[in-house]
């Protein structure tokens, strides 16, 4: 069957290189087409809006301002939101970090369930800051579960007031276990698929070598994991820097946030402009933490081979 | 010798189940405990101490929440966002997701990196300009406006997750249906697409809670026609125990379920983003 085809093939593969060159030039216009609808997409519903943004923050009677920067600056809730927002994310990402790659590892040790484990583990996922806020609340509260537990437990005689306006260490706790339980998530993902991409051969050749666990952890796994931990920590300290639904939701007014000015401005007060000033210094840091980390976390030289 | 390390080894075993179950712990224990809230009695939301499990199980809690005023209201709204929004990534978002895993093309890698870049990008920042632009365009305050602004936050996941999917469908598969006289729309619709179905289910779903979840953008854009979580927000501090505890679990609810379904996907979406 396949002789008797073979004359038939031959003017096909001889005249190949012309239809080839037919093929990739209308190929060539394909990609570009159907790229087209989400960059026109995202120049007037993502571009537009971001320069528009800076144009409402700095711009004002026909020129440039900083009259709004200078509101927003010297508004009295400024400095502790600026405050609140860099504290949480300080604390944050420590914790965060260390307990995600805890938990990829866990899921990582080829236990029995593991996919249960993944699953259950990535369910904070999908909960919204706004949920996990309540969440916590409900655990903070004054009648809440903690205080149950504490009162249960003989810790404590009656219940202790959690989220009041003086106890902002407790304010500013229970918005970062909030957020801990909830983002955590996210950055355990990434860590497990980047631990997946690590070669089993360069875990057995530490096994061989009699590498301890700990030896293994920090001279392989965080090693190979840097890109995987660059990503995770530039999205989560831009996802971090917008968070307000959670204090909110925790602490009521006790405790303020960048994102959450920006809200006040917009909503409460009806000043888009000091809100976008606020935006563009969310930018800004968001700008300024990436440049951080990409820096910071670059491929040395000598080990990029 | 050998009998130690064996212990050894086993000890450490049993020490990682144990963490593992204490992590499982610390990620289930609060979704029960506004679970045990939210279906117990409407007296028992202020009790002191709290019973830990709901006894007597009732629904009066959840009925006063999804009964409360704009609640069922909000409800439509944000499933009517959610689904305008995974609607519209997946017509504009999946063609690019496709170029971007089938054709070499110039410009390829940038427009990716572009889209990469793009992804954790300040909700806060777009949604301030836009809610002055709609005011302009006569959109502000309606489910379509709210859904392109979701929209343009969901993109860049949506077009990344497909490239993801349809690279996993091997060309040869479309190839060889052209050879066998279909043309490329053919191949894609009767080839591909089947088998790239499930995975682009997955990102709907990731689309739709993404979504549903919203609420900075939600609050800011709509002022009537506000989504469920603009409206808990909006309405938080004031609002009884009851409602603010049935609110969170009734919100947090959509993510149990759809966890189970993208689950599988999840390491690919992530580890092939991550690349």
């Amino acid at each position: 069957m396949s002789t008797s085809r073979l004359p038939e093939a031959v003017p096909v593969a001889s005249g190949g290189a012309e239809v080839a060159r037919r093929v990739r030039r209308r190929v060539q216009l394909t990609p570009y087409l159907l790229l087209l609808p989400s960059t026109i997409f995202l120049l007037v519903f993502f571009a537009y809006p971001m320069v528009q943004s800076f144009g409402l923050a700095f711009r004002g009677d026909g020129g440039w301002t900083l009259k709004y920067f200078a509101t927003m600056v010297h508004d009295v809730a400024f400095a502790p939101a600026l405050r609140t927002t860099i504290v949480l994310i300080l604390i944050l990402l420590p914790v965060q970090f260390t307990l995600a790659l805890a938990m990829a590892l866990v899921v990582q040790a080829r236990l029995r369930g593991s996919g249960l484990l993944l699953y259950i583990y990535s369910i904070p996922l999908g909960i919204s800051e706004l949920a996990a806020g309540i969440v916590w609340f409900a655990i903070f509260t004054d009648r809440g579960y903690l205080n149950t537990l504490l009162t249960q437990l003989g810790v404590l005689s009656k219940p202790f007031v959690f989220l009041s306006y003086q106890n902002t260490g407790w304010l500013l706790g229970a918005i970062v276990l909030a957020e801990v339980w909830r983002a955590t998530a996210i950055v355990m993902v990434i860590l497990v698929a980047g631990l997946q991409s690590i070669p089993h051969e360069f875990l057995e050749a530490a096994d061989v070598f009699g590498a301890t666990l700990w030896d293994k952890t920090w001279r392989v796994i965080l090693p190979l994991l840097r890109p995987s931990l660059q990503v995770a920590l530039v999205l989560r300290t831009i996802l971090a820097l917008q968070v307000f639904a959670v204090a909110m939701a925790v602490a009521g007014q006790g405790a303020t946030l960048l994102a959450a000015e920006a809200y006040r401005w917009y909503n409460a007060y009806r000043n888009p402009n000091v809100a976008a000033a606020y935006a563009s210094l969310i930018m800004l840091l968001s700008i300024a933490s990436t440049a951080l980390y990409l820096w910071g976390l670059r491929t040395p030289e000598e080990q990029a081979l | 010798m050998k009998s130690k390390a064996a212990v050894v080894a086993r000890l450490g075993r049993a020490a990682t189940y144990a963490l593992a179950a204490l992590f499982a712990l610390w990620v289930i224990t609060p979704i029960y405990l506004i679970g045990v809230a939210a279906f117990s009695e409407r007296a028992a939301v202020y009790q002191f101490p709290k019973p830990l499990i709901p006894a007597p199980f009732s629904v009066e809690t959840m009925l006063f929440f999804l009964r409360s005023h704009g609640v069922l209201q909000a409800t439509q709204a944000s499933v009517t966002v959610a689904l305008l929004t995974l609607a519209l990534t997946m017509i504009i978002g999946a063609p690019a997701g496709y170029a971007l895993a089938r054709y070499a093309f110039r410009g390829r890698d940038s427009f990716r990196i572009l889209i990469v870049s793009t992804r954790g990008f300040p909700i806060v920042i777009l949604s301030i300009p836009l809610a002055v632009s709609f005011m302009r365009w006569g959109l502000y305050d309606s489910p379509y406006s709210l859904a392109l602004m979701h929209t343009a936050l969901a993109l860049p996941f949506t077009i990344l997750v497909t490239s993801s999917v349809f690279a996993s469908v091997p060309r040869d598969l479309e190839e060889a249906a052209m050879t066998l006289g279909c043309n490329p729309v053919q191949a894609f619709l009767r080839v591909a697409l089947p088998l790239a179905l499930p995975g682009l289910a997955a990102a709907t779903l990731f689309t739709f809670v993404l979504s549903w979840n919203e609420v900075f953008a939600a609050v800011i854009l709509t002022v009537r026609n506000r989504t469920l979580p603009a409206l808990v927000l909006t309405v938080l501090n004031e609002s009884p125990l009851p409602y603010r505890f049935a609110g969170g679990f009734f919100m947090l609810l959509p993510s149990l379920v759809f966890m189970l379904f993208i689950r599988r996907y999840l390491l690919n979406l992530w580890g092939r983003v991550v690349k």
